[in-house]
């Protein structure tokens, strides 16, 4: 038993408690992981040098305060992060699928309580999050017809500090433990002495970490959407997906301080001996759960409000339509942000709050499905009289709507209290937010990378590929996660190791069936991009609108310049750009002037990586570290302040050449 | 809420057929606003959930539990001369304990009631949070350390049962089942003599001995219980020399201890916290009189003979 083992750990004052023994050697399972991922990491750092990229990188990416580029960085971090939260999926569907008749599978315990909390941690802060705040990041500046963001270092550093935050989960694997604890930290489970090694720490300074990155970067989105709108462009005529994510990044600033203070107060409980939320001398765990709580309802809209703005843009796009209700459409949106607020007691209606506590909560929730259902209804009245082209981003709004009604219906199936009590816990619950989580945010987020990548890099992804994709991911959620509703009005509950009832086997079997089908649709993803990439000349987009686009990102070239539009344009109509299409719009052919424009800095890079440090001498107790990382990101924080070289102007000259290229470019085109 | 989202559903897959570009929709780019349209999208699902949220606030009310029962079955109110069945319970490292007050018998990993009398559970955990859940018998409810939540249940229906922990609670969690019986009324007292019969006593040691971390532990019957058991491992008092925490609350309420209350504590065995703080807990108080009836009144020192407060700190400490 843990408790015994590590009663009072051996610290030095060089390693903290950092010994040989934290290597976890005696994981086959990890040690093989351990070599593919160095000899793969020790190829890709050769391939690197051997083509010299390393300073291209360092120069024009790393220390780069481009929206875009920031956004992109964004994007690679979320799909690294899915290869690993996804390899945690597959492991658990084939240890729930083994463990029958006696089998304890092939993962212990200590191994298994590991996977499920870092599926659970990895896929929400460091896959969904990075996808979502990087959407935002290269879209919504565009779409407002902006030269970047309102404070383009600041935008820098939030990244590194998510990158900050994976690094430190990512290290749990090979050096230590990671949490055992559910990917909601529990306390007392996660207290002291419910879990005295390393693996909570990890969770919170992980999280600490991620969590700097993802507030800053919701202020620096909130001031970009509230003051660097382009003339014209009045709140009622922001497009969607801007709308959504200004009401994503208020609620990103309003709940993750939220999150932080939850954290701290854990920490404290585990560094301090404080007694916040243990059984003993006063504390309340249930405090924490409703804390932690508060912050994690608004999450799930955090994620979910861009993705429906993702939808929005699209289903108008390939209908051909302006948006049916685009009022009703911002109102529910705005409807949806406030009332998140206001239900997080419905993820434990089990704790006894009594029956009218619960009643509200739950009736709150409920509620919340009115203004979900109308932005359902707006999108399909998009769609009729519409002339709807099938391109994928198209498909996978359909194949959404088709989803996550389904996940709407089972979430206000849980918001019934007296449903709650049977199902709550259950792989019902489980089933259900996958739902929404797969369903929703990751089909718009699919369908947004579709739908903007010509925009990115200027040509367009295969089709064929896209397609092998969609259809291996919608079909293999439904039968990866159907077995698990059934399963939950069996009353099977979540996070079981091994199972006595060989009845049920057969419905894990068939769910890791589903997993299976997604692994190739993951699979089948990354061959698109390949493919598409290596093809790139036969997809090229030399338009800049290859869909017939309706919002300022398609009035700029694919990919933009730096600046983004050589004159910042003006809006007279909600769909800016279709109103300019519409009404003969000409491009500019001369009298640009020189752009103002932020210089790149590596300070983000740096505070970032510093921070990371401190993280880690934190939960290994190398306190001599930890003082010293912390000293050196405030001296680099203050050497920060005296570079005054912030800022440059591209000349007119270089404006002039690169906006004639693309008049050969739009005229090589008829 | 299907008369909402089948038709939607269906909608969705007619639009997307209907007005796909291949064929002729008459295709109209104007339309994107009706008011009436947009009346009955937010007013219809609108009365659904005041429907639905009506159902919801009578239902939770009735289906509480906390609330005890009225029935046992439709149209089977409970008559005034049965007494409901009282069991504590108490989820530990990883198993579950279940102390019968009524019996003076207790159980590990299997519980048994009698079907058609109400049960009243009043539930604790020692260690961590679980969740106490029979599915066939009712919903279910979390237990956590140093408080009780309650579920008021019956058994209709003789069987055996499976009942579990449905809040993951650590490495034992996926063991932590027990058997769930219910017998009838003659079958129910021979289970409780069986029980008495295994002649082990649960006293406040082996209680401490049966909370140490253990997994998938086979049924243990106890036929003589500490009835103060269950107050004191809700209170977090089992050990000796510890202050209960309905006690610590209650000197609270009167003004506290002041500054022995900084020092009334007692370091124990556990992990440090990081930076070394040990665990500890808050030390008993005895009375003037409990001094005395426990060393003898020569051995105690009363500095102040004439008023003794349950609140003044102890100076035989």
């Amino acid at each position: 038993m843990a408790i015994e083992t590590f009663a009072s750990p051996e610290t030095s004052f060089l390693f903290g408690r950092l010994t040989w023994s934290a290597i976890p050697l005696h994981e086959p399972i990890v040690v093989v992981t351990f070599i593919v991922v160095a000899i793969g990491g020790i190829a890709l750092l050769g391939a690197l040098t051997y083509f010299k990229v390393w300073g291209y990188l360092w120069k024009e990416w790393f220390t780069s305060v481009d929206h875009k580029k920031i956004g992109i960085m964004y994007m690679v971090l979320g799909l690294i992060m899915l290869l690993r939260g996804f390899a945690d999926a597959i492991m658990m569907r084939l240890q729930q699928a083994m463990a029958f008749n006696g089998s304890e599978g092939y993962l212990n315990a200590h191994h298994y309580d590991q996977i499920f909390t870092a599926h659970g941690v990895i896929m929400i802060f460091f896959v969904a999050m990075p996808f979502v705040t990087g959407m935002m990041n290269y879209i919504m500046p565009l779409q407002i017809g902006a030269r970047d963001v309102a404070f383009p270092f600041l935008n820098n550093f939030s990244f590194w500090m998510t990158v900050g935050g994976a690094v430190i989960v990512m290290a749990s694997l090979f050096v230590g433990e990671f949490a055992q604890t559910g990917w909601l930290a529990y306390p007392p489970l996660s207290g002291i002495a419910g879990s005295p090694y390393v693996g909570v720490d990890y969770y919170i300074w992980g999280l600490q970490v991620a969590g700097v990155g993802t507030t800053l970067s919701g202020i620096n989105l909130i001031v970009t959407i509230v003051k660097m709108r382009c003339p014209g462009m009045t709140m009622m005529r922001m497009p969607v997906f801007t709308w959504t994510a200004l009401c994503a990044n208020i609620l990103i600033v309003a709940s993750f301080p939220v999150l932080t203070a939850c954290l701290v107060l854990l920490t404290l409980d585990r560094y301090v001996g404080t007694n916040f939320f243990t059984a003993d001398n006063g504390g309340n765990p249930m405090m924490y759960v409703n804390l932690i709580w508060i912050w994690g309802h608004p999450e799930v809209y955090i994620l979910v409000l861009p993705a429906f703005g993702i939808f929005s843009e699209v289903t108008s796009t390939y209908c051909g339509k302006r948006l049916f209700g685009y009022s009703s459409m911002v109102y529910a949106t705005v409807c949806i942000t406030v009332l998140s607020y206001i239900v997080w007691l419905h993820h434990f209606f089990t704790m006894g709050s009594g029956a009218s506590v619960n009643s509200f909560f739950g009736i709150a929730t409920m509620i919340i499905s009115i203004p979900t259902g109308a932005k359902l209804f707006n999108w399909l009245f998009t769609m009729y009289r519409g002339r709807i082209r099938y391109e994928l981003p198209m498909m996978w709004t359909i194949a959404f709507m088709l989803t996550f009604i389904i996940g709407g219906m089972t979430g206000v199936m849980l918001a019934v209290p007296p449903a709650d009590f049977v199902l709550h816990n259950s792989l019902f619950l489980i089933a259900h937010f996958h739902n929404v989580i797969i369903g929703g945010v990751l089909f718009g987020l699919f369908a947004g990378i579709t739908f903007w990548w010509p925009k990115a890099f200027g040509f367009r992804l295969d089709p064929f590929w896209g397609k092998v994709s969609f259809w291996c991911w919608v079909s293999g959620f439904w039968v990866a996660f159907t077995p698990l509703y059934i399963l939950g009005f069996m009353g099977v509950t979540r996070r079981m190791r091994v199972f006595d009832d060989p009845s049920l086997q057969i419905w894990f079997l068939i769910a890791s069936l589903g997993a299976v089908l997604i692994a190739i649709g993951i699979a089948a993803m990354i061959i698109q991009f390949a493919v598409s990439i290596w093809r790139r000349d036969e997809l090229r987009d030399t338009t800049g609108d290859p869909w017939d686009g309706r919002t300022l990102e398609w009035a700029t070239s694919s990919p933009p310049p730096a600046y983004n539009f050589a004159f910042t344009p003006v809006a007279h109509d909600i769909d800016a750009w279709w109103d300019m299409k519409t009404h003969g719009y000409r491009r500019p052919q001369e009298g640009f002037k020189p752009i103002h424009m932020p210089q790149n800095t590596s300070s983000g890079i740096i505070l970032a990586g510093l921070a990371t440090v401190c993280g880690m001498a934190l939960i290994w107790y190398i306190w001599w570290l930890a003082i010293l990382a912390f000293a050196a990101m405030i001296a680099t924080a203050i050497w920060h302040t005296f570079n005054y070289n912030r800022d440059y102007n591209i000349p007119a000259a270089d404006v002039t050449a690169v906006e004639a290229q693309r008049s050969r470019m739009l005229a090589g085109r008829a | 809420m299907l008369l909402v989202i089948i038709p939607v559903m269906g909608l969705t897959v007619f639009f997307a057929w209907r007005y796909s570009a291949k064929r002729d929709g008459n295709y109209d780019p104007n339309f994107h606003h009706s008011t009436g349209l947009e009346l009955i999208i937010w007013a219809v699902p609108l009365m659904i959930i005041i429907c639905l949220g009506a159902i919801t606030w009578v239902g939770t009310h009735r289906l509480d539990p906390f609330r005890p029962l009225t029935h046992i079955g439709e149209r089977r109110p409970i008559s005034p001369t049965v007494e409901p069945l009282d069991i504590e319970v108490v989820a530990l490292d990883w198993k579950w304990l279940f102390i019968y007050p009524e019996y003076g018998v207790a159980t590990v990993n299997e519980a048994a009631v009698p079907v058609d009398r109400p049960i009243n559970f009043h539930l604790t955990s020692q260690s961590v949070m679980n969740a106490f859940y029979v599915p066939a018998l009712a919903g279910m409810i979390y237990a956590m350390p140093s408080m009780t939540s309650q579920l008021h249940a019956v058994m209709n229906l003789p069987g055996d049962y499976e009942g579990f922990s449905s809040n993951y609670s650590g490495a034992g969690f996926s063991g932590m089942r027990f058997r769930f019986r219910g017998l009838d009324a003659p079958d129910f007292t021979s289970w409780v003599a069986e029980a008495r019969r295994s002649g082990e006593t649960l006293d406040r040691a082996r209680y401490l001995e049966l909370a140490k971390p253990s997994e998938n532990e086979p049924p243990v019957f106890f036929g003589t219980v500490d009835p103060d058991l269950f107050r004191r491992a809700v209170n977090r008092c089992v050990e000796d020399g510890r202050m209960c925490v309905d006690e610590m609350m209650a000197l609270g309420s009167t003004g506290g201890t002041g500054l022995l209350g900084t020092i009334n504590t007692v370091a124990v065995a556990g992990p440090t916290s990081a930076f070394g703080a040990r665990p500890f807990h808050v030390d008993e108080l005895c009375t003037p009189q409990e001094a005395i009836r426990q060393s003898g009144r020569e051995s105690v020192v009363l500095l102040d003979p004439a008023p003794l407060p349950i609140s003044t700190p102890d100076e035989t400490l």
